[in-house]
């Protein structure tokens, strides 16, 4: 209850921002056409919720980001962790990430669905590819970063290198990667909706497409911030795990 | 220095190539014996080569010039024959104390339980009992290079390397650090190799002083320091005061001449 009571005051400008918006929708100083009022869009999220829309198709993006993200965490941490580890894993990998790294993702969209089809794995395969590099980089920047004298000791305590690789160079990586990590969390959003309006049969960037072309606006609107809650949510509940993590960093 | 030689160090030359500029010459032709359970330090000003040489014996370094032979065998690598603590505490910053002790433990297979009882023994040596479960980041600088030795010490290396290892800590701290290694060398007996540029440290602690030159590094002299250090006054005394005069003007010209070449 005190964490709340906390809390709570920081976010006293969001909701001002609100009542900004039901002010202005409600007196005309904005057209309601383009910016439905706050309490319809909010009756909309009720109904689409009561339905069962927003559930079935929230659930269907969050298991293609979860899968996508999860995926490229795993191969993403690896691979960088062996880019600074193994010169010749570097040589080949590294030209490749450096020119890949600057391009939009969301190019990759179409070429997916070209590939892969409508269904998941096109938008789990363009989650996956996005979020690799960001990840790969700051794993491969946070290993590269390893103090050469712990290294050093724990090969004189007795560990071989493939331990080292494990029990040093991966956790001195792991504060660069865990940062790493967060920027792609949010990049998965972006790619999740993103592709999900281009083309799909399920998901919350469907419903926000299906609902816009119908002129239902109080219900895309709701969506929309649906979207962006489950982004918060996401994003603060990462930062809660990475605290828990790094606790040894005070 | 007692009649078998533990480490042989001959005629050993090491070269630094960093990228893209000119390779430096840090050991020139050093030979050196350290006998067993003998305590050396290596003294010289900064940039001398003493660290160079230390991470050699180490294994840490290839030999690429010379030979090293610990116990008769060449230096291959890393060993836990010779354990090590840096000047920087080195310990690993995401494991408490007792974690960190317990690393080594762990890689030499030994049960849980007795695992356990050697590293506690190890803490209570070094005076960390109660901090067991802190993380490196909670302690002082004093109490990490505490933590550090009891970690080294536990894999019971016959060989101790330590690299300037109170040279990060406030005068205070060094000197109980100092006397606190001594007596852990006493009860354990080890050969010792320590690096410092501390001319009065190297006194109190060395039986003897391989004194080396600005770079590149050579065995200028090597000084015979023999003082009584069961007496606690012994810093004081005229003869230990002479000792630091003598050694300190062997080391005077390398140090002004390390600073001229910008090495210092």
């Amino acid at each position: 209850m005190n964490a709340v009571a906390q809390i709570l005051p920081r976010y006293v400008p969001l909701l001002l921002l609100a009542m900004a918006w039901e002010v202005v929708t409600r007196t005309g100083l904005v057209p309601t056409a383009a910016l439905p009022p706050l309490d319809t869009v909010a009756a909309a999220w009720l109904d689409l919720a009561v339905g069962g829309d927003l559930w079935s198709n929230g659930v269907a993006s969050i298991s293609r980001g979860a899968a996508g993200l999860g995926l490229a965490i795993c191969l993403g941490s690896l691979i960088g962790v062996l880019m600074a580890w193994y010169k010749p894993v570097r040589i080949a990998v590294n030209p490749t990430v450096q020119f890949f790294y600057p391009m939009p993702k969301s190019a990759l969209i179409p070429v997916m669905v070209l590939w892969l089809g409508f269904g998941d794995a096109s938008k789990v395969a363009t989650i996956f590819i996005g979020c690799l590099l960001p990840i790969t980089l700051s794993a491969f920047n946070g290993a590269l970063g390893t103090e050469q004298v712990l290294i050093w000791s724990a090969r004189s305590l007795g560990a071989s290198r493939w331990r080292v690789l494990w029990e040093v160079v991966f956790p001195s990586a792991l504060p660069e990667l865990l940062s790493g990590i967060r920027t792609a969390l949010a990049l998965s959003f972006v790619l999740l909706v993103a592709s999900e309006l281009i083309v799909a049969r399920r998901g919350l960037g469907y419903m926000i497409g299906w609902l816009g072309d119908g002129g239902a606006y109080d219900a895309m609107f709701a969506v929309v911030l649906t979207v962006a809650l489950l982004g918060f949510l996401a994003d603060r509940l990462y930062l809660m795990l990475t605290r828990r993590i790094l606790a040894w960093r005070e | 220095m007692s009649s078998t030689a533990h480490i042989v160090i001959d005629r050993v030359s090491h070269e630094y190539r960093p990228a893209r500029r000119r390779p430096v010459l840090a050991l020139d032709d050093v030979s050196l014996a350290v006998g067993d359970r003998e305590f050396l330090a290596l003294l010289g000003p900064s940039g001398c080569g003493k660290s160079t040489l230390l991470y050699l014996v180490g294994g840490f370094l290839p030999v690429e010039e010379g030979t090293i032979q610990v116990e008769g065998r060449p230096v291959d690598g890393p060993g836990p024959d010779r354990g090590i603590v840096f000047q920087h505490f080195a310990l690993f910053p995401w494991k408490t104390v007792i974690q960190n002790v317990l690393y080594g433990l762990e890689k030499k297979g030994l049960p849980r339980e007795e695992r356990l009882r050697v590293a506690h023994e190890f803490i209570e040596l070094v005076g960390l009992a109660g901090f067991e479960d802190s993380y490196p980041a909670q302690l002082s600088g004093g109490m990490k290079q505490r933590a550090a030795i009891a970690r080294t010490l536990t894999i019971d290396p016959s060989i101790l390397l330590m690299d300037e290892p109170f040279g990060a800590l406030d005068a205070q701290t060094r000197s109980l650090m100092q006397a606190e290694l001594l007596r852990i060398w006493q009860r354990s007996r080890k050969t010792v190799i320590f690096v410092t540029h501390d001319v009065h440290e190297a006194v109190f602690l060395a039986e003897r002083i391989a004194v080396m030159s600005a770079r590149p590094g050579r065995i200028k002299e090597i000084v015979d320091a023999r003082v009584d250090r069961h007496d606690p006054e012994v810093q004081r005394t005229p003869q230990f005061l002479e000792m630091v005069d003598h050694v300190w003007n062997l080391v005077r010209a390398e140090a002004i001449q390390a600073q001229r070449s910008g090495a210092a």
